[in-house]
């Protein structure tokens, strides 16, 4: 199912990635290994992305220093991410 | 923008009632959150990925959105509906930047969410919905990990195990709450869908195969690991969904945990409109009002697919299809729809439901699941509200689900009670005699979050009016 997908970079937490062109950001960086991608408001417990489809907000991250659901955005390059919601925005 | 009709939601409901209605010579704005149309099941794949046959069935829809005269905004997120003199206004962010449309006539084709009751350990990191897992593996190819469990209920577990396999990774266990006879008894309701019938086939002969084990009327006990997940805790289950007792749980290594119990009706929208709602656990619990030709009860306004109960892709189609004509018709389009091309739909949609009915009642979630819900487990994902807090305030008197959430907390937060709002609801309905007497979170705006700054927009001080100053 996999073809030759072309690559672009983004930074996260500073640190350059590269990853598949044409996914959404959540998908892009599950691949990448970044399973956590910020801690729950209340009990700082670790939280990654859960519905996917942009309804249960757990994937709502820093993009370009705005919070953005991360299911919902495609990646772009230099795409500048920080694992991180929006209370430490 | 001010077109004849605003239709928002861009799947297979919305999007065909707008090019339906388009066709007739209305003038229509198509809003949806994503990319491109197709919604969740009709979802378009990646540049570099083959879909399978829903992509197909995506792409076309795609292809006559383009070459229609549909303006679609993409990438919208509709925040705001009211009723504004003799029309609707929708107020949507896109790019960053406010937008309003104002139509004579609105369809509402917001589709529906997963539904997953929780146990402990499922806000770890690596535990997804299955129709995430879709999502994943279908739009992204991106497995959600090495090793997966798929579990939940109804036909979407064997389609996502089965799409794991494709994609080269090993499912673990497929957990399933249903029993093999209870997919036996909905085979009668599935003999008008062959289609179906044959794909359903297809998935178990491959994990069959690839010599998956299939743990039915099992479910997951727990999830358990440190920073994200390392293992399910998976056990027998009765006819209820109920954990038996002293039957021994068996520990399975994964880290990926793909789980569902079903699909709920987006009513966002259609509560902030205060439109009547009924509850139909069979079609996935709370479901706005419509009649046969999908008209809500309000002026020009339509409500397509599963935003009116869950019953798949086929009936939302044909919804969508009802909905363009009714609203062609209603508002006077260059050419009128024939009233035989409105019943011919009408007999279709028939047939349709009541396959699509058989799946939905594949997918729910068994009655008695919430009970075996432990006092410390989170209800609540974006406020951490656990069962323990929710049971001290239903003690202490909440009778509502308004009053559930004003008191602790539970479904405030930025899903807005879309991830917690069936578990709170069944363990209130218990202390109050049904989800009816429980009642729905009240819809408020925004009906997504939104950043302040997009909706203040440029402005300067100078735009500011300042009142005259009060008569000496």
């Amino acid at each position: 199912m996999r073809g030759s997908g072309e690559s672009v970079t983004i930074t996260v937490e500073g640190a350059p990635v590269v990853v598949t062109a044409g996914l959404s950001l959540a998908a892009a960086l599950l691949e990448a290994g970044h399973a956590v991608l910020r801690p729950s408001p209340r009990s700082g417990a670790p939280r990654g992305a859960f519905c996917l489809m942009g309804a249960c907000q757990e994937c709502a991250i820093l993009v370009n220093g705005a919070v953005e659901r991360a299911c919902l955005v495609p990646v772009r390059a230099g795409m500048e991410v920080r694992l991180a919601g929006a209370h430490e925005g | 923008m001010r077109p004849d009709l605003a239709v928002l939601g861009a799947g297979p409901a919305g999007a065909t009632a707008a090019l339906v209605a388009a066709g007739h010579g209305l003038s229509v704005v198509l809003i949806d959150e994503n990319g491109a149309a197709g919604g969740q099941v009709w979802r378009a794949p990646a540049p570099h990925l083959d879909g399978g046959g829903e992509a197909r069935q995506g792409g076309a829809l795609r292809a006559a959105l383009a070459a229609s005269p549909v303006v679609h905004r993409a990438r919208a997120t509709a925040w705001m509906i009211a009723r504004e003199g003799e029309a609707w206004r929708v107020d949507l962010v896109r790019e960053g930047r406010a937008e309003t449309v104002t139509a004579r006539g609105l369809v509402i084709a917001t589709g529906a969410h997963e539904r997953i009751i929780p146990f402990p350990g499922w806000t770890l990191p690596g535990v997804i919905g299955l129709a995430g897992a879709t999502v994943l593996l279908k739009a992204n190819g991106v497995l959600p990990g090495r090793r997966s469990v798929v579990a939940g209920a109804g036909p979407l577990l064997y389609l996502v195990a089965a799409a794991l396999l494709k994609a080269g990774g090993t499912v673990a266990a497929v957990v399933d709450l249903a029993a093999r006879r209870d997919w036996l008894a909905a085979l009668p309701a599935l003999a008008a869908r062959p289609d179906l019938l044959r794909q359903g086939l297809l998935w178990r002969a491959r994990l069959a195969a690839s010599a998956v084990p299939v743990l039915a009327r099992h479910a997951i006990a727990a999830a358990e690991g440190e920073k994200r997940l390392a293992a399910v805790l998976v056990a027998p289950v009765d006819a209820k969904g109920r954990l038996r007792p002293g039957a021994a749980a068996r520990r399975i290594e994964a880290d990926s945990l793909a789980v569902g119990h079903g699909l709920v009706p987006e009513t966002a929208a259609t509560r902030l409109l205060r439109l009547p709602h009924r509850y139909d656990a069979a079609r996935g619990g709370w479901c706005a009002v419509r009649d046969v030709s999908l008209a809500a009860p309000a002026p020009a306004l339509w409500l397509a697919g599963e935003v009116g109960g869950i019953g798949g892709a086929a009936v939302a189609e044909l919804e969508g299809r009802m909905a363009g004509l009714a609203a062609a018709q209603a508002l006077g389009a260059a050419s009128t729809p024939a009233a035989a091309a409105l019943a011919s739909v009408v007999v279709a949609l028939a047939r349709a439901r009541r396959a699509g009915a058989a799946m939905a009642a594949m997918m729910r979630p068994r009655e008695g699941m919430v009970d075996d819900i432990a006092p410390g487990t989170i209800i609540c994902r974006c406020e951490d509200v656990t069962r323990a807090e929710l049971d001290a305030a239903i003690a202490a008197g909440a009778r509502t689900l308004d009053q559930l959430k004003q008191w602790t907390r539970c479904g405030m937060g930025p899903c807005q009670g879309r991830m917690c709002g069936e578990a709170a609801g069944a363990l209130l309905a218990a202390a109050v005699g049904g989800r009816e007497r429980a009642g729905q979170w009240t819809g408020r705006p925004p009906l997504r979050p939104v950043a302040a700054d997009a909706l203040v927009g440029d402005f300067d001080y100078a735009d500011i009016p300042i009142p005259a100053p009060a008569p000496p």
